[in-house]
């Protein structure tokens, strides 16, 4: 196989970034004059940034995957990961760039002013960042392994290195160019071995056998035990789970107001919509032309192997060390935005609360490196849970907790921190202990399996119900700047008007950072 | 930092003359006094304040779900109708079977529409609020 090519391929995207990383600083400055120089640049470049942090392992190779083995209702998955962008777009991206919020747990404190109800959502940032960190090193040691036949810890502990090295020297500060390049890296290295692939299956050149596509349960909707559920599951885990995710709320703030934030994400959304046109196109490829994967359970690979399989000589390494490179893109990009948003939660409401470290920045790095270390003592532990369904189960996380919080907390005024607590608190559980028992792997039969494998359909809306409860029987206890705080969250910027005092706690060091990195 | 710029205001306030004083007609004056008077409303978080400010949001709110309800009515019936009537799920266009058409092309063409449709109407609701602001 194409080993040394696709090394090559991937050390090169590991220095890039490395060196980007390094001159972070520099280059987010020059950067952010860039935006304020040119407007209409500015949101294109920013949706770039976060769509190149949001395609992670599971979009670039999980998807495709997933479709060569199960089909046409894994179409739900990238569909439902750019519909969970509109419902970003409707419900919370202005409000919440208004909201001054760099993460969810400011925003917590911000609208129902408890630090109780900050530590929850504390708590939950790092459990959904774990479960979404696994799949990423999951995916680079599966991707190491298929290239070169490595063990699978060596790409997992290569990942975390790249990424501690990363992150350590910049810190919070923005590496917005280095993750819209990701972006476009990775879509040309999916496009480009499309071209080849479909011209010589178009051309019947293809050396293996082409399958044929009529299996029923693969190009029949619906067609295994409870699919009805299992499908509307995922549509809601997807569809409202995309607010609910860390590292997506931390890059908003990139955006210079609620006006930008909403257009921003109308380019994300055409981005994302180009991009997973071509993991499906994968899978389908893979069904025709590499249909044995599926039968020797191999099918997260079938994006490394395809090009490797149909190509020989020196145009099949290329194809292949191209794809290795956009692979290892989709690893350190979300691995990254991951890293800094949870290292972020842990400095702030862990570290400085409960040790000596008085300094801003040492705090932040002894927290990355905790952040890291244990999500891959996570990964070594988890090492049967498919790449894609972790993902799946992050977002059914998410979109049990703080898709309420979030959607309730700017739009129902009488969302009281109580409300909060025991709404984070039945979505934490119920989801969290769906995902315990999918990863211990715990076989239920039954209806009891089909929810604990798509848990979101039965804990969004228990939820929201909570939230909602919990707030009318404690509407005494309203928090007591909410007027200007919806003042905050819903008035455009340029009118005058007083919008409470909000300063999230201890957040000065973090605050001074953002400002000479956006500015 | 917080004191460094208010030192430099004090220095820069001793170099300059006197202040200027604004010389306007009662007209302009009445018309100011109006219009600081709807987001001082709203400062002060009175009721009239909270009407205006939840008329915004009221309008926003119900954009928003417009959005949401016209997602649920298509794509989100698009999994009930497959189940009741699986022969939809058989019918074929250009040689490519309905569902694998409606969740590849039709999806992401109408969720990039409906994206479109929600930014310029809520700017349009933002700048009514604006306007209200401004003019009164």
């Amino acid at each position: 196989m194409s080993t040394a090519a696709s090394v090559v391929a991937v050390v090169a995207v590991a220095l890039a970034s490395l060196l980007v990383g390094a001159f972070g600083l520099r280059v987010s400055r020059t950067m952010s004059d860039f935006y304020v120089a040119s407007r209409v640049v500015g949101p294109v470049l920013n949706a770039s940034a976060i769509s190149g942090e949001y395609l992670s392992a599971a979009s670039f190779l999980g998807v495709a995957g997933l479709i060569l083995a199960r089909g046409v209702d894994m179409l739900w998955l990238p569909v439902g990961w750019t519909a969970g962008y509109l419902l970003l777009l409707v419900f919370v991206a202005a409000p919440l760039r208004r909201s001054g919020a760099y993460t969810l747990p400011d925003f917590a404190q911000l609208r129902v002013e408890s630090t109780q109800a900050r530590h929850v959502a504390s708590l939950l940032v790092v459990a959904i960042g774990m479960l979404y960190l696994i799949p990423q090193f999951q995916g680079a040691g599966l991707t190491l392994r298929t290239l070169t036949g490595a063990p699978l810890w060596v790409g997992q502990v290569v990942v975390a290195v790249i990424v501690v090295l990363n992150v350590l020297p910049g810190g919070m500060r923005s590496v917005t160019l280095v993750q819209a390049f990701h972006y476009w890296l990775k879509l040309a290295a999916l496009l480009t071995p499309i071209f080849f692939l479909v011209g010589i299956t178009m051309t019947g050149g293809a050396p293996a056998a082409i399958s044929r596509l009529d299996a029923v349960d693969w190009a029949e909707p619906l067609t295994g035990d409870y699919a009805l559920y299992l499908t509307y599951s995922l549509v809601v885990a997807t569809f409202l789970g995309t607010m609910g995710l860390p590292h997506v709320v931390v890059r908003f703030y990139t955006n210079p107001d609620g006006r930008a934030a909403r257009r921003t994400t109308l380019v994300v959304l055409g981005l994302l919509g180009a991009f997973y046109l071509l993991p499906v196109t994968y899978g389908i490829l893979g069904r025709m032309l590499a249909s044995d994967l599926v039968t020797s359970g191999r099918t997260d690979s079938v994006v490394l192997e395809l090009p490797g399989r149909i190509f020989s000589g020196v145009l099949g390494d290329l194809l292949t060390a191209l794809i290795a490179a956009g692979a290892f893109a989709a690893f350190l990009s979300t691995s990254m935005g991951l890293v800094v948003s949870v290292a972020g939660v842990l400095s702030q409401d862990v570290l400085r609360r409960r040790t000596e470290l008085g300094h801003g920045v040492s705090a932040f790095r002894l927290a990355t490196l905790i952040a890291v270390g244990l999500a891959l003592v996570l990964t070594f532990v988890s090492a049967r849970l498919p790449v894609a369904h972790a993902v799946e189960l992050a977002f059914a996380v998410a979109a049990s907790t703080f898709c309420p919080m979030l959607v309730l907390g700017i739009w129902w005024r009488r969302l009281t921190a109580a409300g909060v607590i025991a709404g984070l608190a039945v979505g934490g559980s119920l989801s969290m202990s769906a995902v315990l028992a999918t990863m211990i792997g715990i076989d239920a039969d039954g209806v009891l399996g089909a929810i604990l494998t798509q848990p979101a359909a039965v804990t969004v809306p228990a939820a929201f119900a909570t939230m909602i409860g919990a707030s009318i029987a404690t509407r005494h206890r309203q928090p007591a700047h909410v007027a200007q705080t919806m003042v905050r969250l819903h008035a455009p910027e340029h009118l005058i008007l007083n919008r409470g005092p909000f300063n999230p706690a201890g957040n000065d060091e973090q605050r001074a950072d953002r400002v000479t990195a956006h500015r | 930092m917080s004191r460094e710029p208010a030192q430099r205001h004090t220095a820069e306030k001793i170099a300059q003359p006197p202040a200027r004083v604004t010389v306007t007609s009662p007209r302009t004056r009445a018309a100011r006094a109006r219009r600081v008077s709807i987001a001082s409303e709203i400062d002060a978080q009175s009721r009239l304040g909270e009407v205006y400010v939840d008329s915004l949001m009221r309008s926003q709110l119900r954009l928003s779900l417009v959005v949401l309800g016209a997602l649920a009515f298509t794509l989100g019936l698009v999994p009930l109708v497959l189940h009741l009537v699986p022969a939809v799920g058989r019918i074929v266009v250009l040689g490519v079977p309905v569902p694998w058409v409606i969740l590849t092309v039709v999806a992401f063409i109408e969720i990039v529409l409906l994206g479109v449709f929600y930014v310029r109407r809520a700017e349009r609701n933002e700048a009514a609020f604006s306007d209200l602001l401004d003019n009164r």
